[in-house]
């Protein structure tokens, strides 16, 4: 075993960690008068949060010249993935009661509900391509079609600024956020980064 | 008067008339005498103590012998909300627990979080405190809360409050009608609106400080003046019996319970008497999510969610407190007359 994989073996309960925090309130009782919304909230929120760590990790690599660091990529991703699935389930549950006819009603109705199940199907649609035979299979156009990250972080955000009632400064810091990351990624930056 | 009895609106299959249910109250408030207790008497279903304990039990987790704190308010004030007395303004809902009122808040000056206000506003100055009373009337003025409340007596009235964001309670609220307080500052005949603003004072309120915040302050609100002089339209000055906490609008606070709860304007300090349309902040913020009138209706949609449903509080996850909005809060009766004639679709 590498260092990458005892590393992995740390960092993988690292990354349910919340999930398990989340659940240990849930049984407790401790998510407070509106435990639906909380819960709903706070998974939407660790999503968006993995899919900017996701996003840091090719910066990173280009930063420190560990090129290893890539070997992380996929299970965050792929713990993004999980937090918005678990997040809209919770929608579906906790908040609509499983009345699906509201589901579909909002995906026609509410535009933060369309971008956000625009960004479910792109963060899917990865998690599926995201197996080595799979990247086998797609070759080159693995590499493009994975790109797409950045639109689903970028349509997350704009989930987040769409359902601010007035105070937008976490969408802010999160877009801020991504929008760094895609600028470190341009060519130029990338070559002033190496030294 | 108005609310106890029959309205149809307020009864539902699972209830039984309210009237049995109305004694059965009065009876256990005078048994029970304390004020906690008495808020679980209300859970009605013609409540035999027995039954009322169980669902007290289950929805008000040891509130039978919750002590509802005193915040720092003057003595004269104390002295006059404890000696509210008891009016037939009443639910058929089970009273939402004292934590939950207190703990649960939109109150944007002291933080987006709903437990912030309970946080950063529990040093909220509020003695002195008074009222500048402005626009259309005979007796303009500034006003000392202790002018403002002395010819007034109090009394409790038991209100749902729905929040725009699909959440309810139902509160205990000690006050008196906002017909009665505007009276004496005698409206002229041009007075056709009441504007309301909210304390300005980003030294003691974080919340008017933030830079990235798409509302401004001091927050105003307002009513026609025939809404305002409407027999429900309520300035409560206490909450369980005891003077209103900070982060629940101390000292002085509108409760309009058939308007989403943002109508219902926190620390008032500024009443003004308008010819033209307050501009209100939430209005000014959205117009297209939020209007003027922001009358409770289920059939009318939050651009960004139904209103259909809302979830009453406390929920739990495995038992949703769901249960169907109803049109105008369930004060039909009461208040639906002041819109005939209006589209609410458009209205809203
Ligand atoms: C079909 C897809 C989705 C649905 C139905 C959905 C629904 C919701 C709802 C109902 C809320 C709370 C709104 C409120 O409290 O009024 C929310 C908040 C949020 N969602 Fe989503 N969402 C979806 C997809 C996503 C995705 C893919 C992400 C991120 C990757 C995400 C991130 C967030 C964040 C960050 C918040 C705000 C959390 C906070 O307020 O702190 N959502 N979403």
């Amino acid at each position: 075993m590498d260092w990458v994989a005892r590393t992995k073996l740390l960092i993988f309960p690292l990354c349910l960690a919340p999930l398990g925090f989340l659940i240990q309130a849930v049984l407790s009782n401790t998510l407070g008068p509106d435990p639906a919304n909380t819960l709903t909230r706070d998974l939407g929120e660790w999503a968006l949060i993995f899919l900017c760590a996701g996003l840091a990790i090719t910066p990173l690599r280009t930063i420190t010249g560990v090129n290893k660091l890539i070997r992380f990529r996929r299970m965050i991703g792929l713990f993004a993935l999980l937090y918005a699935l678990l997040h809209v389930i919770a929608y579906l549950a906790f908040m609509l009661g499983w009345q699906w006819l509201t589901l579909l009603e909002d995906l026609y109705k509410r535009p933060y509900i369309i971008v956000g199940a625009m960004a479910v199907v792109i963060l899917v649609a990865l998690g599926i391509t995201s197996t080595k035979p799979m990247m086998r299979r797609l070759g080159k156009n693995w590499v493009k079609l994975h790109k797409l990250v950045y639109l689903a972080a970028s349509l997350a955000v704009l989930h987040f600024l769409w359902l601010v009632k007035s105070d937008y400064t976490e969408p802010v810091v999160y877009g801020l956020t991504i929008l760094s990351l895609l600028i470190l990624r341009v060519p130029g930056f990338k070559k002033a980064l190496r030294f | 008067m108005l609310i106890r009895t029959k309205n149809r609106s307020d009864v539902r299959s699972s209830e039984i008339t309210s009237e049995t249910v109305y004694q059965d109250r009065r009876r256990f408030l005078k048994k029970g005498g304390q004020f906690a207790l008495a808020g679980l008497g209300l859970t009605l279903v013609g409540c035999s103590d027995d039954l009322t304990q169980t669902i007290a039990a289950k929805n008000t987790p040891a509130s039978t012998d919750v002590n509802i704190p005193q915040f720092n308010a003057p003595q004269w004030l104390q002295q006059k909300v404890a000696a509210h007395t008891k009016s037939q303004f009443l639910t058929e809902d089970a009273l939402t627990p004292y934590p939950t009122v207190a703990g649960y808040n939109n109150f944007y000056e002291f933080g987006y979080g709903k437990q912030d206000p309970a946080e950063h506003a529990k040093d909220l100055i509020t003695d002195p405190w008074s009222v500048i009373v402005e626009g259309a009337v005979e007796k303009p003025g500034t006003y000392t809360l202790e002018d403002i409340l002395k010819p007034h007596d109090l009394e409790e009235r038991i209100y749902r409050l729905r929040c725009v964001e699909a959440w309810s309670m139902v509160v205990p609220w000690v006050g008196y009608s906002l017909a009665n307080m505007l009276k004496r500052f005698q409206p002229t005949s041009k007075a056709k609106y009441v504007e309301f603003h909210t304390l300005y004072d980003p030294e003691q309120m974080p919340g008017q400080r933030s830079r990235l915040s798409s509302i401004e302050y001091p927050y105003v609100e307002g009513l026609r003046i025939d809404e305002a002089i409407n027999p429900l339209t309520f300035m409560a000055v206490g909450l369980y019996g005891k003077t209103l906490p900070p982060q629940n609008g101390a000292p002085l606070r509108l409760v309009v319970p058939w308007k989403y709860g943002f109508k219902s304007i926190k620390s008032i300090v500024r009443i003004r008497f308008t010819e033209t349309i307050p501009r209100t902040t939430w209005v000014k913020s959205g117009p297209s999510e939020y209007g003027f009138f922001a009358n409770v209706n289920p059939n009318v949609d939050h651009p960004r969610w139904s209103q259909a449903m809302e979830r009453r509080l406390p929920d739990t996850l495995w038992e949703p407190n769901r249960i169907e909005t109803r049109m105008f809060n369930g004060y039909e009766e009461e208040v639906a007359h002041l819109y005939s004639g209006m589209d609410l679709s458009k209205y809203y």
